[in-house]
């Protein structure tokens, strides 16, 4: 006799049986919170497989041709093992046309071969490989920065103002008011035309400033119902401070919002800076991104048809990986979200139960 | 209502005039605005900085030049640009621009957003479901000029090379089309594995006769729906929104489609080659889309019995649909004089611009030219929203699904179709109709991108060139337009969802 088919009425979802339930009951017995949201995330294929992939863009970019920026003044260069770098030039060979491979020979193909410019080269003879990866080195920096600023300015900003409410409240949902109205596009063309030429950290420096209103909204939100909650009150009554109520009891609950609305801010972060660069409002010369391969190659599709897929890959590879990674999150952060078994396993608890009874 | 209406516009407007401020100094101090005459080599350099300096008022700093601009605009007057054009016409013209692009890519991704939104909704955890919502992901991720380049290259130059030299489409393509449309439709569909091969099957027989037919009769030289293709396009419409919106089993209402239906069959040949010359103007189409839909309505009224409603829904839809399939026949009646006009020259599709110049021509000849160059950018746009509003619409449905009154609703004996069509669809589109007015307010400064792919002169360009420039005036004008509109859909946001949901009270 098992335990875990005792049915409980009242406690099952629309359209879901008793033994469905319990069947997930029986999977979450015992488990933390943290350990439940990482098993469900670990579940989702499409996450896991952009993880992957994701992890493994970022090293290609980051190892391939090495770092290169200013710190305060000095510049720091550290050397990759690929063999170009993005601002060296080789006379084309072959019309700039990649040398890439994959198709085998006995398939009719060249041959697996990587060659001298796998990617191709641009009309005066720049790698593509090394520029592709120079500008995915700056979209992942674009993003990651983007990232931490707009969710710790939209985090307290949302917090302060759920929590505290009254004026607090006021003055900071105006604030984000007069933010939110200016699209973000607008506003991040007007200071990437600023910032632009200062390279693609302080470009994303300042697009974070200004991209944390809707998570500040949602977070505001999320705080006003948990501040209601018992917890908080047993926390004020055990004489916590606000800032350990905010910091320790009512963030921690909200954490699923927050991480999950981050990855949707990275992947529109990516696809913003890209847009600006392609106005010409982003990442100015001699630097790159790969919004500005594409726009300054446009014209060359007919001839140079790899200087416009390359980075286009590349783009959409990485905001791909984001968008599928934060519905896995959001999947893994549902507490109402139902995993429902396959055919199988419910026809062996149906057994099962039968059997037993 | 009405306190809290006039609450939330004033605040509205003070955040309208902060982000303004803002706005303004933003743009004001991005750069230099006498940059290009600093570094050019005029022998009257200086009087002409001088000139620039006195016509835009750069001698006051950008905090105060504010209110002097600021003061203009409480006049109606929006300044002149570095060149010493004024904002205002520019502003207007580029409004009426981007209203005629954007307008038609949002209803089409609305429409097509809910319905593939909807189906996959009911569908959950189908192949169906799985390949939508893959596809919705990959369009999320798509960066929008990208794909525009993508388009110019495949649907504009491929598409003109297509239809150069005696179009026929190839065998692999038909197989391909046969093959996908048999494979959405038995996914759609749901049932036993039987039933959906059948649908496979006649799914795809019919695709493939129609492509072939289209082949034989030289179609993409000389498209035409002609009386066969209305005649069928009715009937099916007809039982289509009565299966819909009342079930078969309803034959007041079924007849009165059909009577619309057979109505818009009577009037095909006297329209096409006769009454449609006299409509030179664009209002005459409205009228006529209006008196369709009375026309329908009176029928539907007359033949709806007790019940008249939902069967006067059903005959104006079906009279619209019928409607607009004529129209579209007629489109096509005059596209071949305009594929091989002396300004078009055999390559239709355009590629850039709002309109062919020049162009002479009836008010058909002049439609099919806006299709034309409307087509890519439209297209462009459409793929991005349309993955938004599927999610949206599919999770929105599923929440209403999961309620306990849509399981009242099937535990009482109602059929699938009134549980999904009555109880479910129009609770679910209460959400959507919030997020629907709020992207609408969006959407104006939302296709900066798409228009300079497409070389549209809309509120993009007066944004870019003003902003490339220095130059707050046309930017300024933009983001008053936008930002107001935003604003404005906003409130009707809250409004409609106040209006729909009677659970929510505003005060």
């Amino acid at each position: 006799m098992s335990n875990t088919l005792i049915p409980e009425p009242g406690h099952s979802a629309p359209g879901v049986t008793d033994a469905e339930n319990n069947l997930e009951l029986r999977e979450i017995e015992g488990l933390s919170q943290g350990q439940i949201v990482r098993r469900r995330f670990f579940r989702h294929r499409g996450a896991l497989i952009s993880m992957v992939v994701l992890a493994f863009i970022v090293v290609l970019a980051f190892s391939s041709v090495g770092l290169s920026f200013s710190f305060f003044g000095i510049p720091i260069r550290t050397p990759g093992w690929w063999q170009w770098t993005w601002t060296q030039i080789d006379p084309p060979q072959d019309g700039g046309r990649p040398t890439l491979s994959l198709i085998p020979r006995f398939l009719g193909g060249e041959g697996l071969r990587f060659g001298d410019h796998p990617f191709g080269q641009d009309e005066v003879g720049r790698d593509i490989f090394a520029v592709v990866m120079r500008g995915t080195q700056q979209s992942v920096v674009i993003m990651v920065v983007v990232g931490l600023i707009a969710v710790s300015i939209g985090t307290v900003i949302g917090a302060v103002s759920g929590y505290f409410r009254g004026w607090r409240d006021s003055v900071l949902m105006r604030f984000t008011d007069i933010i939110i109205t200016i699209p973000v596009i607008v506003v991040g063309a007007v200071v990437g035309k600023a910032v632009g030429n200062q390279g693609a950290f302080a470009l994303a420096i300042v697009l974070g400033l200004f991209a944390w209103t809707g998570l500040a909204r949602l977070v505001r939100a999320e705080v006003l119902s948990l501040r209601e909650r018992e917890f908080v009150d047993a926390a004020r009554v055990a004489g916590a401070s606000n800032r350990r109520i905010i910091f320790k009891h009512i963030l921690p609950n909200a954490i699923g919002v927050i991480i999950v609305n981050s990855t949707l801010l990275m992947a529109a972060a990516i696809l913003l800076e890209t847009a600006l660069s392609f106005l010409g409002f982003g990442v100015q010369s001699p630097d790159t991104s790969l919004g500005k391969i594409i726009s300054d190659n446009q014209a060359a599709f007919a001839t140079r048809p790899w200087l416009f897929w390359w980075p286009g890959v590349f783009i959409i590879a990485i905001a791909l990986c984001i968008n599928f990674i934060g519905d896995g999150l959001r999947d893994a952060f549902d507490p109402r979200q139902k995993r429902l078994p396959g055919a199988r396993t419910l026809a062996k608890a149906t057994r099962r139960a039968k059997s037993s009874a | 209502m009405a306190t809290f209406v006039i609450r939330r516009l004033i605040a509205s407007v003070f955040v309208l005039l902060a982000a303004t401020y803002l706005m303004y100094n933003l743009v004001a101090l991005s750069g230099d605005p006498l940059k290009d005459l600093r570094e050019s080599s005029a022998p009257n350099k200086e009087q002409l900085i001088e000139s620039r300096i006195r016509l835009l008022n750069l001698d006051v700093a950008p905090p105060l030049r504010y209110f002097i601009w600021f003061a203009g605009v409480l006049r109606g007057d929006f300044g002149v640009t570095v060149e010493g054009r004024s904002v205002n016409a520019l502003l207007e013209q580029a409004l009426g621009s981007t209203i005629q692009l954007v307008t038609i890519a949002t209803i089409v991704a609305i429409f097509l957003g809910l319905l593939v939104g909807i189906t996959t909704a009911l569908r959950q955890y189908s192949g169906y479901d799985y390949s939508v919502t893959f596809v919705s992901f990959l369009f999320f991720s798509l960066p929008i000029f990208w794909v525009a380049v993508l388009l110019k290259q495949f649907v504009a130059i491929g598409f003109n090379d297509f239809l150069d030299d005696d179009p026929q489409l190839p065998m692999l393509v038909i197989v391909a089309l046969t093959l996908l449309s048999g494979a959405l439709w038995a996914s759609i569909i749901p049932g036993e594995p039987r039933r959906k091969a059948v649908m496979f099957g006649i799914a795809a027989v019919a695709t493939a006769g129609l492509l072939t037919v289209m082949n034989l009769t030289d179609w993409f030289s000389y498209p035409a729906i002609t009386i066969g293709g209305v005649a069928a396009m009715g009937i099916g419409t007809a039982f289509g929104f009565t299966a819909l919106i009342t079930g078969l089993k309803n034959r007041r209402a079924l007849i009165a489609a059909l009577v619309v239906a057979a109505l818009g069959i009577a009037v095909y040949y006297p329209f096409q080659y006769n009454l449609s010359f006299f409509v030179t103007e664009w209002w005459m189409l409205l009228g006529l889309a209006a008196l369709t839909a009375l026309v329908s309505g009176v029928v539907g009224f007359v033949v709806g019995g007790v019940d008249k409603g939902p069967v006067v829904r059903v005959a104006i839809f079906t009279g619209l649909t019928t409607a607009f399939v004529i129209a579209l026949d007629r489109f096509m009646l005059v596209w071949d004089d305009y594929a091989n006009s002396g300004r078009v020259r055999g390559r239709p599709i355009a590629t850039i611009g709002a309109s062919t110049p020049n162009l002479e021509g009836s008010l058909w000849v002049q439609g099919v030219d806006i299709f034309t160059h409307l087509l890519l950018p439209t297209l462009a746009l459409i793929l991005i929203s349309f993955a938004t509003y599927t999610r949206y619409s599919r999770a929105s449905l599923l929440e209403v699904l999961n309620q306990d009154y849509i399981r009242t609703a099937r535990a009482k004996g109602l059929s699938e179709r009134t549980v999904v069509v009555r109880h479910a669809f129009r609770n679910a589109l209460i959400p959507i109709a919030t997020i629907v007015a709020f992207d609408i307010g969006g959407i104006v400064g939302g296709a900066v991108i798409t228009e300079r792919v497409f070389g549209w002169t809309g509120m993009g360009q007066l944004f870019q060139n003003g902003l490339a420039r220095v130059d707050p005036n046309p930017v300024m004008a933009f983001f008053v337009v936008v930002g107001g509109l935003a604003i404005l859909f906003n409130l009707i946001a809250d409004l409609v969802y106040a209006a729909l949901d009677p659970r929510i009270r505003v005060n």
